[in-house]
């Protein structure tokens, strides 16, 4: 199989880092806190990684929109078994603004750019929740998409997806070219091995600015404010249950 | 300096915290309880490629510097140390074969390493000589084309799992022969006829760790196996040291911190006297004193590790570092069961285990007292001309 698959990865604190909301609440705090792999990219690019070892596809091309640090997470990538990256440089102002709606602009012109067939993002991403770029790409493509995948089944021309749903698992078929996003039991993501970090080294990242790809940047979008969830009242402890409905009552909960 | 990591560095040390944090610690309570030599936990270090980082590329290995090994090393004994022990007694027992092998015993001995997780071990010490090398009566009579091998050998890490070992004997039997020129250096094979490991060893600490008395019973090894020549044994012996150091002293810091880090965990929940144990200035300067000893120990082991990897001679960092590191690993620990009280004593709880851990960093890899008879002596040796 000739295909080439496209990965979105996306750089963001790591999940195991506590949160802190900054002083002027125009965000949280970045500097200096520890980055990783969103963990549903990870779920992504071993999908891609296996079809590639199974034959099914040709190449595997990592994505990280965002600055310099994101060539990180491209590394990250390669060194799971991706061949080649591309780090689209978006820095200061135009980072901050950027959001599922660009970043599917960005990977839509990638796609025809690089030829894709195929296109593997996580469901969302662990920092802004947004659960859209995948969709979004898929629109702007006019392609058929397959979310919440927990498997994936390569058929020639067309993939069978079975997506988790709230009322259980969905099974579809799409033609491909199209659009999968991962969901956490789609697979367990390895490590990279200390051999593969090595071998990543030699593999190629190349920097597009969006410009290049002629994708306008500009957001719909302005952040208010950030702050963090209130804080949990301490509760009151009663002797009877006429005391709870009498204080129920008091407090207008009943 | 060697204070930025690079990238690949990090790539490195992610990958080895992430094998520790999710595979090591959950399972290294039940290998402590049982002693059983934890297979599958060190078949894994091998998948990743955490373990025999200084086997050279022409073997099939990374052929990674000392620093670099050192920051994997902290990670896996951030883990557990028994693990780490384990593994790093692979990095000493094949230390004289890549510092002192011909082509030929390196091919053969360490790239059977890179094929299969196998262990090796370094075998030197003897019930009636530790510190005291050049004390061990272990002989080695050559005949023909062939050296038998006869003595006994004690506290021999993964010596009961062992596809080969790197042995210390005495080739020359006249008592007065020096030191630099009576012992030799031999690659055995675990399965040659007449080695004979022992039952395991029961310690206080690293219980997962296989430690064994063998006895070598007319071993006859083949002249082929000899690192450099005859009488070339105790240079090639100590000299595996100045490598192999850093990285034990890198283990012993991996230990500290762990302390460090579960012991301020607990002194942010804990409440007494109305607020939580941090906040109590008495218990925030057993805090800050553990930190200072653990960040100390890191940067001591790093230096040590980038002077040899620079390609000087670093016994004098090479001791201090691993000196330094045992001695503050037992202070921090024992710091670590204080800060948790009463719980700190128990074993539900994990700091008991890292005050019986860390008690074997100030005596492997050359005692603490050992240590200091290095360092003054390398410190005398500037003053005077």
């Amino acid at each position: 199989m000739s295909a080439r698959v496209l990965v979105g990865v996306k750089r963001v604190i790591d999940y195991a880092v506590k949160i802190r909301v900054k002083p002027d609440k125009t965000g949280v705090v970045t500097d200096g806190v520890k980055h990783s792999m969103n963990p549903f990219c990870e779920i992504a690019i071993e999908e891609a990684v296996r079809l590639k070892e199974k034959k099914l596809i040709k190449e595997v091309i990592a994505v990280s929109c965002g600055p310099q640090q994101s060539q990180e997470t491209i590394r990250t990538a390669l060194a799971m078994g991706a061949d080649r990256g591309i780090h689209v440089d978006v820095s200061g102002k135009d980072y901050e603004n950027l959001g599922p709606l660009q970043v599917s602009k960005i990977l839509a012109a990638l796609a025809k750019k690089e030829d894709v067939r195929l296109i593997i993002l996580g469901k969302q991403a662990i920092d802004d929740d947004c659960n859209q770029t995948g969709q979004m790409t898929a629109a702007l493509l006019d392609w058929p998409q397959g979310t919440f995948a927990s498997q994936v089944d390569f058929q020639e021309d067309s993939l069978k997806v079975e997506r988790e749903i709230d009322g259980g698992l969905e099974t579809i078929k799409i033609k491909m070219p199209a659009v999968v996003t991962a969901d956490l039991r789609l697979n367990e993501p390895r490590y990279a091995t200390l051999p593969n970090i090595m071998k990543a080294k030699k593999k190629k990242i190349d920097t597009v600015k969006p410009s290049d790809l002629g994708v306008d940047l500009s957001s719909q979008l302005e952040v208010l404010s950030v702050e963090e969830p209130s804080q949990r009242q301490a509760g009151v402890k009663v002797e009877t249950v006429e005391d709870l409905i009498k204080k129920l009552r008091d407090s207008g909960r009943i | 300096r060697a204070w930025k990591l690079s990238e690949q560095q990090k790539e490195f040390r992610d990958t080895a915290r992430k094998f520790a944090r999710e595979e090591i610690i959950p399972a290294a309570p039940h290998y402590d309880k049982t002693g059983e030599f934890p297979v599958p936990l060190i078949k894994r270090a091998w998948e990743l490629g955490l373990m025999n980082s200084h086997i050279p590329e022409h073997c099939g290995g990374l052929g990674l510097g000392i620093f670099d090994a050192c920051l994997i090393t902290e990670e896996l004994a951030y883990g557990c140390t028994g693990v780490q022990t384990a593994i790093e007694a692979n990095s000493l027992g094949q230390m004289p074969v890549i510092i002192a092998g011909n082509n030929d015993q390196q091919k053969k001995y360490l790239g059977r390493m890179s094929e299969e997780p196998l262990m090796c071990a370094y075998c030197v010490t003897e019930p009636g000589a530790g510190s005291d090398v050049a004390g061990i009566k272990t002989r080695a009579e050559k005949k023909g084309n062939e050296y038998i091998i006869n003595g006994q050998k004690m506290w021999i890490t993964n010596g009961g799992a062992a596809n080969w070992y790197f042995l210390l004997a005495r080739t020359d039997p006249d008592p007065k022969a020096p030191a630099n020129k009576a012992f030799t250096g031999f690659i055995i094979d675990a399965d040659t006829p007449g080695v004979q490991p022992g039952r395991k060893e029961i310690n206080m600490g690293q219980r997962c760790s296989d430690t064994r008395g063998i006895t070598f019973e007319d071993v006859r090894v083949p002249k082929e196996n000899v690192l450099i020549g005859e009488g070339a044994g105790f240079k090639v012996a100590m000299g595996a040291f100045d490598k192999t150091r850093p990285p034990v002293a890198a283990g012993a810091t991996g230990l500290a911190q762990r302390a460090l880090d579960e012991a301020t965990k607990y002194a942010l929940e804990r409440k007494t006297f109305g607020k939580v144990l941090a906040h109590h200035q008495a218990v925030s300067f057993i805090l800050a004193e553990m930190a200072m000893k653990v960040e100390l120990a890191r940067m001591a082991y790093q230096r040590a590790a980038w002077e040899v990897d620079e390609g000087r001679r670093n016994t004098y960092f090479a001791s201090i570092a691993k000196a330094f590191a045992g001695d503050i690993a037992n202070q921090v620990a024992s710091d670590a069961v204080q800060v948790f009280g009463g719980n700190g004593f128990n074993s539900e709880y994990p700091v008991e285990k890292l005050m019986r851990d860390a008690k074997i960093y100030q005596i492997y890899e050359g005692t603490a007292q050992i240590q200091r008879i290095i360092i003054a002596r390398e410190h005398l040796a500037k003053y005077t001309v």
